[in-house]
């Protein structure tokens, strides 16, 4: 018998073969849906995120190979906006206004309220699922605050009883 | 025959309840069997008055708000459909003193329009200024622009003539018009009021740079905090393509131009015109060096005309009616009229469109009617995060470019928050620096970093631990970020952080020692 000689074989893994069939599938229509724009990178982490409500880090490559960009580029951006998420989030998201208007009207109460109520920091989820807090910055209601969005839903003149209201329905 | 009601769809009347409302006046009109027409029109921008419902009558339009929905069967009972009088009403729309008072030329039919009814934007002037600007050439149309005195709304005050000659002189196989919808300014909502309310406005005025300068090619880089002016622009974007306003031939023209809406994704900084034209190509929206000018070299390095939205959407009428007509308005070098933004803490909120020259004290008194809370006015902040904080001592100053910037501030977008006496002018001071450390682009080391040590600085401050030393540190550290950054984000977040420690330094002392000190 002749000694074992080394062999070398090249591994081909399809980008995105690793993925839960649903984050693959999200990418593939985003990818499709955005592949006529110019520049289409922010509109392709978009749809994947309106489909999957976050935009899975182990996504990355799959969404780099698409757009025939390096994965650096795709986590570069990824990472720099504060509105997509590579975390998983709770059923709803809260989007709690911090900003100057809403702190004159007393976001800086509701916003303390807001945390104890739910028992989560920013960017936490509540122990039941349901909700993960998310500060921004403005939501163009600054006459009427505090302003809060509950996914798309805008809510102004929000009192600490209100917030209760809004999250025990 | 059928009644017209008008109920709001803009944001901030459905977070009030109008969508409630709409429903309830529906249902309530075939449980009489009257035949009622609901119409969807944006707000005219008095937000303590929404849900403000408006009946068509034959003395013209009557308007009742707030309205809730359960005040709705009440308001049928009273004879609303025929402007009969209620507990809720206000009379003719036009004669609530906070609108008549108004000079509205770039919000003229904010309100008054169905947003999505092309035949109502004509039927109300719209359309007028691109048919004037469809029989002239391109550097004429730029001539009047800069006649009018137009300068941009989005806060530097740039002239905008001056910005779309060079796009027009600079020649390039493909240019770009970007309109900046990213409104990031706390207490401003002008853009969203007109792109919920007069999206066509904003698309004709685009249309009208896009004939103006040679570009075929338009984007709206809208924030992603707007999901309902989204909805609104795209509407209007079908409808202004359905009937040939956009697309290869505009309006008969044989001149291509479409415009494609873009969504941000929470990063203040993207409002910075650089940093918006990087995200716009699929970047992280770093800030570039300048030059060159977006205006030479801009989106994918082609010549590209970045403005604000009420800034586009301005040029209609100056097109329609004439330079000089808007040239009339204003004082100074600041010509026309700004829509200013009453917001925060103030008892009459909402949109306030006059020429410049108005006094701080006319917006925040007479129209705003005193702080919410009923307490006195203690500190104002005009321009967004970026700006001063002014004592009361200040509120003689006029609105104008010029004397805002001589009084230490600036007028930026035309945002006014207020707070009241319990505000904590430290706080706010120690906000500001936060705020500039959570957006920074990262590019600039005084904003990364300076941003969080003027945070502790602060709070050291306030602690009482070595004041004299803490507050010498903080102004090292506030000159080095006026010097040190390359933008307005680090440049200018002293101007909150130091007028803030000038005009209310009794808020930076430590509590017990201000006791001590006052006994
Ligand atoms: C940090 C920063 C944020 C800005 N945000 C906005 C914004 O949200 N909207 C806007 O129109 N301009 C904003 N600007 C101003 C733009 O850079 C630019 O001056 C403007 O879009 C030009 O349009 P205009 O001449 O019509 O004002 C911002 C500037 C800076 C430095
Ligand atoms: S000042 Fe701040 S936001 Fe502006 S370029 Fe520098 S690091 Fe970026
Ligand atoms: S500051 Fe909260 S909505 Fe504008």
């Amino acid at each position: 018998m002749s000694a074992r000689r080394p062999v070398s074989v090249t591994l081909r893994v399809e980008p995105g073969s690793d993925l839960p069939a649903d984050e693959r599938a999200a990418v593939l229509e985003a990818v499709q849906a955005c592949r006529s724009l110019q520049g289409s990178l922010l509109p392709v982490l978009h749809a994947i995120q309106d489909r999957l409500s976050w935009v899975p880090p182990r996504a990355v490559p799959l969404i780099a190979f698409e757009l025939n960009l390096s994965r650096a580029e795709v986590h570069g951006v990824l990472s720099f906006y504060h509105y997509f998420r590579q975390t998983k989030p709770g059923r709803h998201v809260v989007y709690l206004c911090r900003a100057e208007a809403c702190q004159a009207s007393g976001a800086v109460a509701l916003e303390a309220h807001a945390k104890r109520r739910l028992g989560v920091d920013f960017h936490g989820t509540s122990a039941d699922g349901r909700y993960t807090l998310e500060p921004v910055y403005c939501l163009g209601n600054c006459a009427c605050g505090p302003s809060l969005m509950i996914d798309k839903e805008l809510h102004a003149g929000v009192t600490p009883a209100r917030f209760d209201e809004l999250v025990a329905e | 025959m059928s009644t017209t009601v008008y109920v709001p769809r803009d944001a901030t009347a459905v977070a009030l309840g109008a969508e409630a409302v709409a429903l309830a006046i529906a249902a309530e009109a075939a449980r009489r069997k009257l035949d009622v027409r609901v119409v969807r029109n944006g707000s005219r921008g008095a937000f303590w008055l929404e849900p403000l419902v408006e009946i068509l009558t034959g003395d013209g339009r009557v308007a009742y708000g707030p309205v809730h929905a359960s005040d709705v069967a009440s308001l049928f009972e009273s004879g609303f459909l025929a402007g009969q009088s209620h507990d809720l009403g206000h009379g003719a729309v036009e004669s609530i003193p906070y609108l008549h008072k108004q000079e509205r030329l770039t919000m003229a039919r904010c309100g008054v329009i169905d947003p999505q009814s092309l035949a109502d934007y004509q039927a109300h002037g719209g359309y007028a200024g691109l048919k004037a600007a469809l029989a002239l050439d391109g550097a004429t149309i730029v001539q009047v622009v800069t006649d009018s005195g137009l300068r941009g709304r989005g806060g530097a005050a740039f002239p905008t003539g001056i910005k779309w000659r060079t796009v027009l002189d600079t020649q390039a196989p493909q240019k770009y018009i970007v309109c900046n919808a990213d409104e990031g300014d706390s207490g401003t909502f002008s853009d969203r009021l007109l792109m919920e309310g007069d999206p066509l406005c904003l698309i004709e005025g685009m249309s009208i740079a896009a004939l103006a300068v040679g570009a075929t090619r338009g984007y709206i880089y809208l924030r992603c905090e707007y999901p309902h002016a989204h909805a609104a622009l795209n509407a209007a974007l079908a409808a202004a393509r359905g009937a040939g306003f956009l697309g290869g031939d505009v309006a008969g023209s044989g001149r291509a131009f479409d415009i494609e809406v873009r969504l941000g994704a929470g990063a203040y900084i993207c409002g910075e015109e650089t940093s918006l034209l990087e995200s716009l190509e699929g970047k992280r929206g770093q800030v570039r060096f300048k030059p060159p000018l977006p205006a030479i070299k801009g989106l994918f390095d082609s010549p590209t005309v970045v403005n604000n939205v009420i800034t586009f959407a301005s040029v209609p009428i100056v097109l329609a009616r004439g330079a000089a007509y808007y040239r009339d308005f204003g004082t100074g070098r600041s010509r026309g009229t700004l829509p200013v933004q009453l917001a925060g803490n103030i008892k009459r909120g909402g949109l306030v469109e006059c020429a410049f020259g108005v006094t701080l004290r006319t917006l925040l008194e007479d129209y705003g009617g005193g702080t919410r809370s009923g307490r006195p006015i203690r500190a104002v902040q005009v321009g967004g995060p970026l700006g001063s904080y002014w004592p009361e001592s200040k509120f003689d100053t006029p609105l104008d470019y010029e004397a805002f910037t001589q009084g230490g501030g600036m007028l930026g977008h035309g945002g006014i928050v207020v707070f009241d006496d319990t505000v904590d002018m430290a706080a706010q001071a120690r906000y500001a620096l936060e705020f500039c450390a959570i957006e920074s682009c990262g590019k600039c080391t005084p904003c990364r970093i300076g941003s969080t040590r003027g945070v502790e600085v602060i709070d050291r401050l306030r602690a009482g631990d070595r004041p004299a030393q803490q507050e010498a540190l903080l102004r090292d550290l506030c000159n080095t970020l006026t010097h040190g950054s390359l933008c307005a984000l680090g440049g200018l977040t002293p101007l909150p952080v130091l007028s803030a420690l000038e005009h209310f330094p009794e808020d930076f002392v430590k509590p017990m020692a201000a006791m001590a000190a006052g006994s």
